[in-house]
């Protein structure tokens, strides 16, 4: 037995050695795969009869440099838009949601709209909405400020994202099971009591890395505002692409977002895993 | 007429066309401590949720202290509050620490003030010998541990009845003891318990009777030496022969 690698009491077990050389293996695999993959798209792409004309107008080094640092300016409303749309949304998505789980018959109506509400905005495509609020009630002829394309663009977004957040909320409260309700209706809490202390702490919990990925959508489509007016930086990164006659600026804007989102799907990401680790399943390789 | 604790009187209850309690009544008097018996779905689970008002009964009437707590028109958040009750996968609540699993109701439904609550889950939780684990999370006990704050939740809103719903099914056997010792004290306290078991052992120990169960009715309600000594229905004695084979007695 003793000429078996890894059965001596000291050194690594059979199954580590087994998956250090796997390990070992992977890598090589994936640095390789990789390579090819990466040297065949710059040995390619140069090769294509556009690729001189598209380097010219979408790589262009200069054009970057000169519209990048108004184009970061500009992200700043799109930031700001964000800041204020998201907390909205959290909190009309969560009364939404528990809208629709009202059972006391005076109360039908609200649960009506709850439902009508999720199915009209979740139906319509976000752009519409914000065309539709954001050309449409400036058009009642209202004063400053509120004809305002900066409010009625957010309120759009709130109607439009509201609608599916309220229904990850409502997935997470039906996800909290039944006898948590009963074990706590049994010590006398009432209905709104066991929702606020027992089974949204719950919900919520569950439901954080759905919502984040809601929060990254929504951070893209706050560009979607530029179409009523609003000069955040996709609306710039249009006005700089006619006056350099470049489309540099579209690469310099996807880049803002990009910097914001990949750190953001991180930490979705990251949640997510913790969550599965707390709940105890281990992936299957 | 002596006054009994609580009483059920023609109790039915169906899930659409199953039947699952069939004209059920009983008298229980303070401080008695009844044990349901009998196979699975024959009843007792659903016997003890109708009592603490988490199953409307179909027809027939709960009185406590000798009013009608099935009163469809009642608002059954006040008498949950009388009666305690455990349940077999313990459903604690795993966002709360152990402390405020206990302390949440005598909080938020009691009006005692959080660190009074508090003061008093901490006491509760140390007479079960629980008092290190007041900081920890539901998840990181045992199950018998588990179960035991389970019934100082319970108990922490001073339930005049106690309803104990099979509390040592899901144990490991060698925790069922550290629970049953709980239930013991609880009963030496003079609590009015009905408790659903498959422990015919400790039934037999700690109840004043013993009910048959089967097919929702009450076959037969007797002491406990004379129930398993000398069972009277054709069926509990098949019943407690199975229970015999299997060697669960």
């Amino acid at each position: 037995m003793s000429d078996l690698p890894g059965t001596g009491a000291s050194g690594p077990t059979r199954r580590q050695l087994y998956e250090r050389r796997q390990r070992r293996r992977s890598i090589v695999v994936a640095v390789a795969s990789t390579l090819i993959v990466v040297g065949a798209i710059v040995v390619l792409v140069p090769k294509t009869p556009g690729w001189y004309r598209v380097r010219r107008s979408f790589f262009n080094g200069e054009t970057f440099a000169e519209t990048f640092p108004r184009l970061a300016e500009a992200f700043v409303l799109d930031l700001k838009i964000f800041a204020w749309c998201a907390p909205c949304i959290l909190v009309w998505g969560l009364l939404l949601a528990l809208a629709r789980g009202v059972r006391t018959p005076a109360l039908f109506p609200l649960r009506l709209f709850a439902a009508a509400y999720t199915d009209v905005f979740r139906g319509v495509p976000v752009i519409l909405t914000i065309l539709l609020v954001g050309f449409g009630i400036p058009g009642l002829g209202l004063d400053r400020p509120w004809n305002s394309p900066y409010l009625w663009g957010s309120v759009a977004l709130v109607l439009a994202y509201s609608a599916y957040v309220a229904e990850v909320f409502r997935a997470g409260i039906e996800s909290v099971h039944e006898s948590q309700r009963a074990a706590a209706r049994s010590l006398g809490l009432s209905s709104g009591q066991t929702m606020r202390h027992v089974v949204l702490p719950q919900a919520v919990r569950r439901v954080v890395p759905p919502l984040m990925n809601d929060m990254v959508s929504l951070q893209k489509d706050v560009a979607l505002i530029s179409l009523i007016g609003p000069i955040e930086v996709l609306r710039q990164a249009g006005i700089d692409k006619s006056k350099f006659a470049n489309f540099t600026p579209y690469l310099g804007a996807a880049l803002l977002f990009i910097l914001l989102t990949i750190p953001e799907t991180r930490i979705v990401d990251h949640l997510q895993n913790r969550q599965r680790r707390r709940t105890g399943a281990t992936a299957i390789r | 007429m002596t006054p009994h604790k609580l009483s059920l009187v023609s109790v039915r209850k169906s899930f659409g066309e199953r039947r699952v309690l069939a004209d059920v009544s009983i008298d229980v008097a303070s401080s008695e401590v009844i044990a349901f018996i009998g196979s699975s779905g024959s009843g007792k689970s659903t016997l003890l949720r109708c009592v603490n008002l988490l199953e409307p009964v179909d027809d027939g009437a709960i009185l406590l202290d000798g009013i009608d707590i099935s009163d469809p028109g009642l608002d059954p958040d006040p008498i949950r509050r009388r009666i305690g009750m455990v349940f077999q996968s313990f459903n604690l609540f795993p966002h709360l620490s152990v402390l405020d699993n206990v302390a949440l109701a005598p909080h938020r439904v009691g009006r005692s003030n959080r660190s009074d609550a508090r003061d008093r889950a901490r006491d509760l939780l140390a007479r079960f010998g629980l008092a290190d684990k007041t900081s920890a999370y539901p998840d990181q006990l045992s199950g018998g541990q588990q179960q035991r704050v389970a019934i100082a939740r319970s108990l922490a809103m001073d339930p005049e009845v106690m309803l104990l719903d099979e509390i040592t099914s899901a144990l490991d056997p060698e925790l069922v003891g550290e629970v049953l010792d709980v239930v013991r004290e609880l009963k030496d306290q003079g609590m009015t318990m009905l408790l659903a078991t498959h422990e015919m052992a400790f039934a037999r120990e700690i109840a004043d009777r013993v009910c048959f169960l089967h097919e929702g009715s009450i076959l037969e309600c007797a002491s406990p030496d004379r129930l398993f000594g000398n069972p009277r229905e054709e069926r509990t004695r098949q019943f407690l022969q199975r229970v015999v084979d299997s060697g669960r007695m």
